[in-house]
């Protein structure tokens, strides 16, 4: 009978809530309803209603995948000073952190399968029973490792979460070396997933090999402060508590991703300016312009000016250690990193095109409202899963076991 | 009153309103059949891929697919699976001392392929430089869209661009199901069952060469080419990546035929033939005329060579 009741147990947790909760739940609800209406309509007419086009093939979905991909990766930087050198305060925390990564994984394997022209056919990517191209392909790799980090992530969170709910620890024999193997594969989906564009020589801009690395950098500022922010929501709607210490420190550490985003943002300008060979055209249109065509330019200057301002947020300790002004600079990081590492990475891969033509894309209403449908999917699934994980976490809520009383 | 009509109904494009009452059909018609009675829905999901089907398979799944093609396009249709000629390795030959930018074989290969009408599918992209100007390595001053009285145009000059069958194809690298793959004969070809449309070899090709179906392809049913090839010219789906095969149900044959550009090419600038023949046209003008091909820093090594035979 336990586990039944246990099961009803998390049912009710993640239906039964206050106004806001309701509200909040609502909220999320039409923005999905809106974005799979959307997708309704893709599936009926085509990607005709998207506005990529065969010059610029992949638009505002592979933008966000690759953003998200970054968000997902940053759970590592939790779990680094968490485990490997100790540090408790964020120990404490680190498991939201790893729930954050479930839900953007879950999202990235969304903004994937939306931006495929053939939904029905998505067993053919399936090993063994259709017909990957591994290890030749990078999208299999990008599969392989992504499907594994969701389930490494999954294990990790729901194994602390299950101990927990029967009121025994976790044992560390089995989750360290889960725990450790998760921080390579974390910056394995994200190397595998800049690979995949960098691996590509018909396409200067991504075929340069700081690629991957300024995909990492950006990983590791966006990622955390996203967190940040999610942190401070928890533990002000919950009994979490959540020490300012952990906080800061994360902060600290994104100081120093930015820092190494800017530094090799600034390394590709240089050598690209400098130089001034055919190769300059994508990064000219980027930030300047080509022939009078500039849609990205002033989403350019506007990341670059978020974060370079919000670096310096970071980097001050009077700045980073004072709540307000340290939201400011997460929500600008947050933004200067999704045009820098969303649309401007992925648009300039194919303006100007391989026979040197210009197709200036912009995102339809319909590509705009399935991405807001997915992503308010995502902030559901992580929702839901904070809903039942907090009070368990907090010593709320606990399961029947073999020898409760029933 | 013909325009009246069309912008009211067909022509429009989509509004919001417009595709949220279409949306309760759209999810009907989502990808997977479910509650059809219909069998060939689920033998064609559940098809194999076309290098794995045994021959009874294949028999079965071509009288299936000639049946569907029949009934949507009112015509019998004869779909081919012939296989590589021996000792054949097909090249390309292309004389821009003599291309005048007509755009004929643009429209030929329409034709002979069955590429949509609308939206409108197109393997060949002529590039119109004005001379003197830049090119070959860089084609940022090229127009594709040139639309003058009367071709050529006074001090310009063409250069077709269409799939340059590489001997190192990178899109058939970065494939993720191997829906596409090269052909003994030099041939990439696509299975369009297969193809899952991610359009990553869209991203990977070097020459612009691969087209995807944004919308569901559509062919006035008089104009469509009943005589086909698997791997070549059958009708495509929505959703699924397409590109030139050297007219793939034409040459290969015995004799064979040249592909429709090189036929229709009203000046003679379109060579084709074996590469391992020695008495061949196109080995002709390698040995003979002075060649390049295309994007040779990449190392893609395509068999489709731009020569000046004057």
């Amino acid at each position: 009978m336990y586990p039944i009741k246990n099961f009803i147990i998390v049912l009710k947790q993640i239906t039964v809530g206050n106004k806001l909760y309701y509200a909040w739940l609502s909220f999320l609800g039409l923005l999905i309803f809106i974005g799979a209406v959307s997708y309704g309509a893709q599936l009926k007419n085509g990607l005709i209603v998207t506005a990529m086009r065969d010059q610029v093939s992949w638009g505002f979905y592979i933008s966000n995948f690759t953003f998200l991909v970054g968000v997902a990766a940053a759970a590592v930087l939790l779990v680094v000073p968490a485990y490997v050198y100790n540090f408790k305060p964020i120990k404490e925390i680190v498991l939201f952190g790893e729930l954050l990564a479930v839900a953007a994984i879950s999202m990235c394997i969304m903004f994937v399968v939306i931006d495929m022209g053939r939904i029905d056919r998505l067993w053919h990517v399936i090993p063994f029973v259709g017909k990957m191209n591994f290890p030749a392909s990078l999208l299999a790799w990008d599969i392989i490792v992504l499907n594994g980090y969701l389930a490494i992530n999954l294990f990790i969170s729901l194994y602390a979460l299950y101990q927990m709910a029967h009121n025994r620890e976790y044992s560390l024999k089995i989750i360290m070396p889960l725990i450790i193997l998760s921080i390579p594969w974390a910056v394995s989906i994200h190397t595998v997933t800049a690979f995949l564009f960098n691996g590509l020589s018909a396409r200067p801009f991504w075929n340069a090999s700081i690629l991957a690395p300024r995909f990492l950098a950006g990983a590791f500022c966006s990622g955390p402060a996203v967190m940040l922010i999610i942190f401070q929501i928890i533990r002000k709607v919950s009994k979490v508590e959540i020490d300012n210490k952990a906080i800061f420190k994360i902060a600290e550490l994104v100081a120093y991703a930015m820092g190494i985003n800017l530094f090799l943002l600034a390394a590709e300008f240089f050598k690209e300016f400098y130089s001034g060979s055919i190769h300059l055209a994508p990064m000219k249109y980027l930030y300047f312009g080509l022939h009078g065509h500039n849609t990205l330019v002033p989403w350019m200057w506007t990341a670059m000016i978020f974060n370079i301002t919000a670096f310096f947020l970071f980097l001050r300790p009077q700045t980073r250690e004072n709540l307000f002004t340290l939201n400011i600079a997460c929500v600008l990081i947050i933004i200067g990193v999704y045009i820098e590492k969303g649309m401007g990475l992925t648009i300039p891969g194919f303006v100007p095109g391989t026979l040197g033509e210009i197709y200036e894309y912009a995102p339809t209403f319909v590509e705009k409202s399935v991405t807001v449908g997915v992503w308010a999917t995502g902030a559901l699934i992580y929702t839901l899963l904070l809903k039942f994980a907090i009070p368990i976490y907090t010593g709320e809520l606990r399961f029947y076991t073999r020898e409760t009383k029933l | 009153m013909s325009k009246d009509k069309c912008s009211k109904n067909k022509c429009k494009p989509i509004t919001r309103r417009n595709f949220l009452k279409g949306t309760a059909a759209g999810a009907a018609t989502l990808a997977i059949p479910v509650g059809t009675s219909d069998a060939s829905v689920w033998q064609s999901f559940f098809q194999k891929h076309f290098r794995e089907m045994s021959k009874a398979e294949m028999t079965e799944v071509i009288k299936r697919m000639e049946k569907e093609y029949a009934e949507k396009y009112k015509t019998s249709f004869d779909i081919k699976t012939t296989g590589a000629l021996p000792d054949t390795l097909f090249g390309y030959g292309l004389d821009l001392s003599r291309c005048i930018g007509c755009r004929r074989c643009v429209y030929a290969c329409v034709k002979e392929n069955n590429q949509s009408r609308d939206p409108q599918i197109h393997y060949i992209s002529v590039l119109e430089f004005e001379k003197g100007e830049k090119w070959v390595s860089d084609l940022e001053e090229s127009d594709k869209y040139y639309n003058p009285e009367e071709v050529p145009e006074e001090g310009h000059f063409y250069m077709p661009v269409q799939c340059q069958q590489c001997e190192n194809p990178p899109c058939v690298k970065v494939c993720p199901t191997r829906a596409t793959w090269q052909e003994p004969d030099g041939i990439v070809v696509v299975d369009y069952n297969w193809c899952i449309g991610c359009r990553f070899c869209m991203a990977a090709c070097p020459y612009g060469a691969r087209r995807f179906n944004w919308g569901e392809p559509q062919i006035p049913k008089e104009e469509v080419n009943p005589n086909t090839h698997y791997l070549g010219n059958r009708p495509r789906y929505k959703g699924v990546v397409e590109k030139c095969t050297f007219c793939i149900q034409r040459t290969r044959g015995n004799p064979g035929k040249y592909p429709a550009c090189v036929e229709i090419c009203p000046v003679g600038a379109r060579k084709f033939g074996n590469l391992l023949d020695p008495k061949s046209e196109i080995r002709y003008l390698i040995e003979n005329k002075r060649v390049f091909r295309l994007k040779e820093e990449l190392n893609t090594s395509p068999k489709f060579y731009y020569f000046f035979a004057t």
